[in-house]
């Protein structure tokens, strides 16, 4: 039940190694057993400032962040004025004895007689976190073994000594007072309740489940141009890639990357492209020229609040409009929206494997949260992986090869040039079954016709929603992507209030078959849509597409991620601007 | 030696009289100089009337977008590269709207063939001023003449040691042939850049001016001399030299890194196993 985790905010200024100590802390949570949902909050900057890395961590699930705060380790003083008011009852802020509480409940700890040098100041504070939670001080050891062994023994020896330091300093200001209790300055803190999981979890995050997605499916190609938040599936594919043969080029702007992905893809490799709203702009053109060749193209579109720049760094859900009418012209083409890391690496499969099938631009839709939220992971099934659709490398009839020839399915056999003696004509530009430019407007037709007949190929493929909870709710709550987690535990609270609720939850978004969602919206008295952005753009899509109007639609566009507590307390306000959208 | 028939015979959208022709027909000899079946060759373009040069053409093709033949050929060639890529297209779409993607091409320097169809004017579009029209020329769209100044692609790629820089007349056929069979041979990012008289929409660089400035770059020129290089690549005035202005030995982008590009990534698959051995590090 809500209540049994525990949320440890990390804050400083960047450059300060919270992420590094944050990483340190959630890994060791993971292999201790515990299941873990890291948040990461920052700015626009290199240096200073304000960031946050949460992790909020429990022995069962955790879906998403929780806005009340356990153990605040406030690495400046603006940490602790900015998130002192967040602490739950019990809660406990670390700072620095420099800084001071400002009459916070806390701890204040000796850096400076701790640490000899600057450097070890993040391993103290671990050394003085894990004593305050009760985790097995192994576990962050083993850590700082593996972190610092290429750095040699002598690195490794200072850093366990002042960890271990840190840890008897911080044993000294605790007395047990029962199991799991302790005090500390007189301010109770409970500690983690134990774990029980066994099985072994992996720590990453959803732009890395990505990029692990994709190399699954065979992903062999990326270009990319820099783009928070979507660098870092191209990160993940430099850095894990080079082993598995994925080449991976920095193009120098985003209409260079598409189009690189694009000609890669027509001499057989497959490709993926990720980037973030303003490089998709960029790149919409390309989409187009996947549309009109026929080039399977995968596109990872991270999603940051717009319009323009924005919030760099924050989160939202606004670009699901773009991803579903980008690029001029009618094609089809496939919107996926994983909601954890386990979705973010199945449905990227998926994209791959549709992509090639169909030959379609598809795109996997995600967003700053899901990017950076490292977790735990259940490990990926690699060995029960439906296989990948492949293209062919030579014909039967290589004279008689038509690269787009007419077809029932709308599918016509996609070959790789150079392989044999057919060739590959691929044009832009309206064109015969043969691939030549033509203005015979008859065949015009047929070829928009026989492209568009593989939308039913995409539709009979689509991954239905996920339905979760009671069959005839009193609520139903229906989200897409990264908010699932969200309301998955503001569900879990209505029911402990004793409402009948549902959930469902869309992985992919288009196509759209009615089929699998409008009988479940009839069988609940209320239907709240929950999405990140300030138009509701789902909601929207739905009504275009099936006539359903939503009564009310949960927004957030201030750049953070949904929460349970920001739901529910929209949930119940009646004093809403307009009769199908709720303004917060 | 395979026969010039091999590489077909179509009828185009061209206008009677334009350079493409004679480029076309330059550009199917010299594949048949380097014993290149169609099968073989790959041409990619972008839009305008020079794009569609792979369309009249046996081979194999990809004719994308305005200005980005480019990064789909380097594409092409990072996926394969046993194909021989062409990147083939005219002025506006190489140094306009695609000239970011020229100097990053200059300075990867993937193995391929960069053929520009220099006509020094937009004809498809019906003669507005391209970067490499000479400032102060008049056009409909330009009546108090061209304010910028001109582009000069082969300087710039003199200056960015591009392994082989060529300037060339669509007219002198042979000598075109003979410096498109040079470019495809050298290893890198090879730029031959094609003078051609548009009769439609450019009515001061004809068949006559450039008759009368071009001559060919004789044996007592060294296109290793960098310096040498750069100043005949800034003749272009009353006298247009033609011929390989440059010949460097940058290392090609595919033999510095390290992975990838050994076979065609077409025939690679991934390997799971050594997938979940990278995937235990993360747990």
């Amino acid at each position: 039940m809500p209540g049994s985790s525990m949320n440890i905010v990390i804050g400083g200024e960047a450059g300060q190694g919270l992420v590094t100590m944050g990483e340190f802390l959630a890994k060791a949570l993971v292999r201790a057993g515990y299941e873990v949902l890291v948040t990461q909050d920052y700015q626009s900057r290199i240096r200073g400032g304000h960031n946050t890395y949460a992790i909020r961590v429990a022995p069962g699930t955790v879906r998403c962040p929780r806005e009340s705060i356990d153990l605040l380790v406030a690495l400046d003083a603006n940490s602790l004025f900015l998130h002192a008011d967040r602490l739950a009852p019990g809660g406990l802020a670390l700072v620095d004895l420099a800084i001071g509480l400002n009459g916070a409940p806390g701890l204040m700890i000796p850096i400076k007689d701790l640490c000899p040098k600057p450097i070890f100041e993040n391993v103290a504070a671990l050394g003085v976190i894990v004593r305050l939670i009760g985790l097995a001080p192994s576990w962050i050891e083993g850590l700082i073994g593996e972190a610092f062994r290429k750095k040699g023994d002598d690195v490794v020896a200072a850093n366990l000594k002042v960890f271990s330091d840190a840890s008897t300093w911080a044993k000294d200001q605790l007395t047990h007072d029962g199991p799991g209790v302790q005090s500390a300055k007189a301010v109770k803190f409970s500690c983690l309740a134990p774990s029980s999981r066994s099985e072994k979890r992996l720590f990453l995050n959803g732009n890395e489940a990505i990029a692990f997605g994709a190399m699954a499916a065979g992903a062999n190609f990326c270009a990319f141009y820099p783009m928070t938040p979507g660098t870092s599936v191209a990160a993940t594919l430099i850095s894990e890639g080079g082993k598995m043969g994925v080449l991976v080029e920095q193009a120098e702007d985003e209409i260079a990357a598409i189009n690189m992905a694009l000609g890669a893809s027509y001499a057989g490799a497959r490709v993926i492209v990720p980037t973030a709203g303003g490089g998709f702009g960029l790149m919409v053109e390309g989409v187009s020229l996947a549309g009109m060749t026929e080039t399977p193209v995968v596109v990872v579109l991270a999603q940051r609040p717009g319009p323009a720049t924005g919030l760099p760094t924050r989160t939202g859900q606004g670009d699901l409009n773009m991803a579903l009418y980008a690029g001029h012209g009618d094609f089809p083409r496939a919107v996926f929206t994983p909601g954890t890391p386990e979705q973010c690496f199945a449905l990227t499969y998926r994209a791959m494997d549709q992509a090639e099938k169909w030959q379609s631009p598809v795109f996997v839709l995600t967003d700053q949260f899901l990017a950076d939220s490292s977790r735990s992971v259940v490990p990926f099934d690699l060995s029960d992986l439906s296989p990948v659709a492949d293209p062919g490398l030579s014909p039967e009839d290589p004279a008689g090869y038509e690269r787009y020839a007419e077809t029932p399915s709308g599918v016509s056999p996609r070959l790789i040039p150079g392989f044999g003696d057919h060739l590959v004509v691929s044009c832009g530009d309206e064109h015969t079954p043969d691939g030549h430019i033509t203005e015979d407007l008859g065949v015009r037709v047929r070829m928009v016709d026989k492209r568009m007949r593989k939308a039913s190929g995409l539709m009979a493929d689509v991954v239905p929603p996920d339905f979760t909870g009671d069959e005839a709710p009193s609520i139903l709550l229906v989200c897409w992507g990264s908010t699932h987690g969200a309301v998955l535990d503001a569900a879990e609270k209505l029911r402990f209030g004793g409402e009948i609720v549902a959930v469902l939850h869309f992985g992919q978004v288009w196509p759209l078959d009615p089929d699998q969602f409008l009988p479940a919206f009839t069988h609940a008295k209320q239907v709240v849509m929950v999405e990140g952005n300030h138009s509701g753009q789902l909601a929207k899509l739905i009504r275009q597409e099936t006539g359903y109007a939503f009564k009310k639609v949960i927004t957030r566009y201030d750049g953070l991620p949904f929460t349970a507590e920001y739901i529910l307390a929209r949930l119940y306000r009646t004093s809403i601007p307009s009769p199908s959208k709720e303004i917060s | 030696m395979i026969p010039i028939e091999q590489y077909g015979d179509f009828e185009t959208a061209w206008c009677p009289g334009c350079g493409n022709f004679s480029i076309l027909k330059a550009l199917k000899k010299a594949l048949s100089l380097l014993d290149l079946a169609p099968h073989q060759v790959l041409v990619c373009s972008g839009i305008g009337q020079a794009a569609k040069a792979p369309h009249y053409l046996r081979c194999n093709c990809f004719n994308g977008l305005h200005g980005r033949g480019l990064p789909a050929a380097q594409g092409a060639v990072l996926a394969n590269t046993r194909l021989k890529v062409f990147a083939e297209s005219g002025d506006g779409c190489s140094y306009g709207e695609g000239g970011n993607h020229f100097l990053a091409a200059m300075r990867r320097n993937l193995t391929m063939t960069c053929l520009v169809h220099d006509n020094q004017i937009y004809a498809l579009t019906k003669g507005q001023a391209s970067p490499t029209t000479a400032q102060g020329q008049t056009t409909k769209f330009q009546p108090g003449g061209v304010p910028a100044m001109a582009f000069n692609p082969v300087a710039v790629a003199v200056t960015m040691d591009v392994p082989f820089v060529a300037r060339a007349y669509a007219a002198e056929i042979d000598h075109l042939a003979d410096l498109i069979v040079q470019a495809a041979g050298h290893p890198g990012f090879a730029l031959v850049d094609i003078l051609q008289p548009c009769v439609s929409f450019n009515p001061v660089n004809t068949y006559a001016w450039y008759k009368e400035r071009c001559y060919k770059l004789g044996p007592d020129f060294d296109p290793t001399d960098r310096q040498a290089a750069m100043e005949k690549a800034q003749e272009f005035g009353d006298r247009i030299p033609i011929g390989v202005i440059y010949r460097g030995a940058r290392t090609p982008f595919e033999e510095r890194i390290d992975h990838g590009v050994q076979r065609p990534l077409a025939t690679s698959r991934p390997d799971l196993t050594l997938l979940a051995e990278i995937l235990e590090g993360y747990a």
